[in-house]
């Protein structure tokens, strides 16, 4: 009994005791939208740092590090872990304070708000809504598909006469389409009815439960495929068997690796990481994500790479054969390698790396849908607070259910489409970072680098056979030598090269604007001697 | 001064992130390390180092709201 249905009981009672979280949270819920939206920007440093940190650790943390170490080796870290060590923190200490100290002083809830304000043009809402949703869906489907797997594999042979499959790795299990709708209803419940409050909390717990289970899945696999007396010898044993291009990265291009340190910059511009970033209680609160950070990312990545070059070591057993998906490599190991009790947590852990981040990204778009279009169209005054709160609610229920709608039909290759999200977002990076300290930055300029990046996006991602290509690269030829670099790079520069140039041949904003933005000790000093 | 010292510590860090001359070198530190997985985990450390350092010498000053920074300035913080 236990081994048919133990997983399954301790999947059932986290994702109830992740409900009973964002029950909790919605009773200290104060009724207004700066708190449903923002929590009262209430949250301390601790809170703050897990809840970034839970929000930009996605399925790809656990599920995809060890999936892509599987395939490419241990080239993965240097690649997506120690770069966004040190530019996710850069973003928070650049970006995330300075946006924070204009969302206090100005009210902002939302990215659109600001650039609207800074780029003195309405119309720059209306072209970045349908960006910024698009390039969030693809993100929020990854996640939403993954939890689906992820269950099935780990409840295979709980129900072989309900669900068969056929293959050996998922007969029996429960059925993607109903773990995937299994997790949307619990992250809807808690966001819907916690709010921000709900989400952070959530995001605190589950990422608590995701690194120290992720250390415990580390040491559990190295001690059942190793077989010795202690954690080292076992170590020793295990990587010894690894082939050495997975030790290495001569499969690796050195281009391509340089080029993708631009990738991480996309959480300069994440409208998720935008509200929790307003959520602090002060500037200090940045103190703690911005140092520990790297640190979380390592504790995470580094057992995750291990793990995934592990399973190419010739210690895996032959039977049952690994999967043919990357991203199944973890969970399989999980499944294979540990009794039913460790496997449900490690599984529970799994699904906090992926809930930690749809949650944050539901309400996201839920927050902009009701703040920048209906409550700015229709009127600010004449949209209540239980209204505003009511609009974002109702939205946050479609997106969930278009998302899982989408999530139903074939999906080909849709962890290729990822990296396609990172270097959207990670184009816009130079947007919001010359809004906040480039005074010459006009509103033609901010559409120019938009526009830009929208049509060199479209056309690259077009060229790569819409993401199914997942080994596109641009390549430059100088001089005999043909380089191999990420997509991202030739976005990113067009981008910048059209904001800049046409910033330059365009008025430059308002003296009052660039007051409010460039100076906003002198213009309170003003306000309060016109005051 | 300290201002540029932080900022050429991070082009440092993104240069020496790009190490090169490990990309074909399998040993194994400790028997189980990667080496060249071992130098990337030093760079998230050093990242940590350099951040510290960084909220400690170069901390943007006045960047609270006035009602924030005079809500502190009443508790005390």
């Amino acid at each position: 009994m236990v081994e048919r249905f133990g997983e399954l009981t301790i999947i059932g009672l986290y994702l109830l005791l992740l409900l009973g979280l964002g029950m909790a949270a919605s009773r200290m819920f104060k009724g207004t939208k700066s708190d449903y939206f923002l929590a009262s920007h209430s949250i301390g440093p601790f809170l703050l740092l897990m809840s970034l940190f839970g929000t930009t650790m996605t399925a790809f943390a656990l599920v995809g590090s060890s999936g892509e170490a599987y395939k490419v080796g241990i080239g993965v870290y240097g690649m997506l872990a120690s770069s966004s060590g040190i530019i996710h923190s850069l973003c928070f200490f650049l970006i995330g304070i300075k946006l924070w100290s204009f969302g206090r002083r100005h009210g902002y809830t939302t990215q659109i708000q600001f650039f609207r304000d800074r780029l003195e043009s309405d119309r720059i809402g209306l072209l970045l809504f349908p960006i910024l949703v698009g390039l969030v869906i693809p993100y929020l489907l990854i996640g939403v598909i993954a939890s689906g797997t992820v269950i099935q594999t780990m409840t295979s042979g709980s129900f072989p006469d309900l669900f068969p499959t056929g293959s050996p790795g998922t007969h029996g299990g429960i059925p993607n389409w109903l773990g995937s709708l299994i997790t949307c209803l619990v992250v809807l419940t808690y966001v819907f009815f916690g709010g921000m409050r709900g989400t952070a909390w959530a995001n605190a717990f589950q990422t608590i439960v995701f690194m120290v289970l992720g250390i415990l899945a580390f040491h559990v696999i190295a001690t059942k495929l190793g077989g010795e007396d202690t954690l080292l010898e076992n170590l020793r044993k295990v990587t010894a068997a690894v082939p050495d291009n997975k030790l290495t990265r001569i499969e690796m291009s050195k281009m391509k690796f340089f080029t993708y340190l631009l990738i991480p910059l996309s959480v300069g511009m994440f409208p998720h990481l935008f509200q929790h970033w307003l959520t602090a209680k002060k500037a200090s609160s940045f103190k703690l994500p911005v140092v520990a950070h790297p640190i979380f990312i390592m504790i995470v990545w580094v057992p995750c790479v291990l793990i995934g070059i592990w399973a190419t070591s010739s210690l895996i057993p032959e039977k049952p054969p690994l999967p043919s998906n990357p991203n199944a490599i973890l969970p399989f190991l999980v499944k294979t390698q540990t009794g039913p009790l460790l496997g449900g947590l490690l599984t529970a852990g799994i699904l906090a790396a992926i809930m930690s981040s749809l949650d944050s990204q539901f309400l996201c778009l839920g927050t902009i849908f009701s703040n920048d279009i209906v409550t700015h169209y229709y009127g600010r005054t004449r949209v209540s607070d239980r209204g505003q709160i009511l609009l974002a609610r109702i939205f946050i229920v479609a997106i969930v259910a278009i998302t899982y709608g989408l999530s139903l039909f074939p999906q080909r290759g849709v962890f290729g489409l990822g990296v396609w999200c990172f270097s959207g977002f990670a184009s816009l990076f130079p947007l919001v970072f010359a809004a906040l300290y480039w005074r010459r930055l006009t509103k033609a300029g901010a559409f120019a680098g938009i526009v830009t990046t929208i049509v060199v996006w479209g056309l690259l991602f077009w060229q790569s056979d819409m993401g199914a290509n997942g080994e596109f690269a641009v390549k430059l030829t100088l001089g005999e030598t043909t380089y191999e670099t990420m997509p991202v790079a030739t976005i990113f520069l067009s981008s910048l090269l059209a904001m800049i140039i046409v910033s330059l041949l365009t008025k430059p904003p308002s003296e009052s604007t660039l007051g409010k933005f460039f100076n906003p000790q002198r213009e309170h000093a003003l306000q309060v001697e016109t005051d | 001064m300290k201002r540029y010292s932080i900022w050429a510590l991070v082009v440092l860090l993104l240069i020496v992130h790009q190490d090169n001359w490990l990309w074909d070198n399998g040993t194994l530190v400790f028997g189980f390390m990667p080496i060249g997985l071992l130098y990337q985990a030093g760079i998230s450390l050093a990242s940590a180092i350099t951040w510290f350092l960084a909220i400690h010498l170069i901390w943007p000053t006045e960047l609270d709201p006035p009602e924030v920074a005079s809500s502190e300035i009443e508790s005390g913080n």
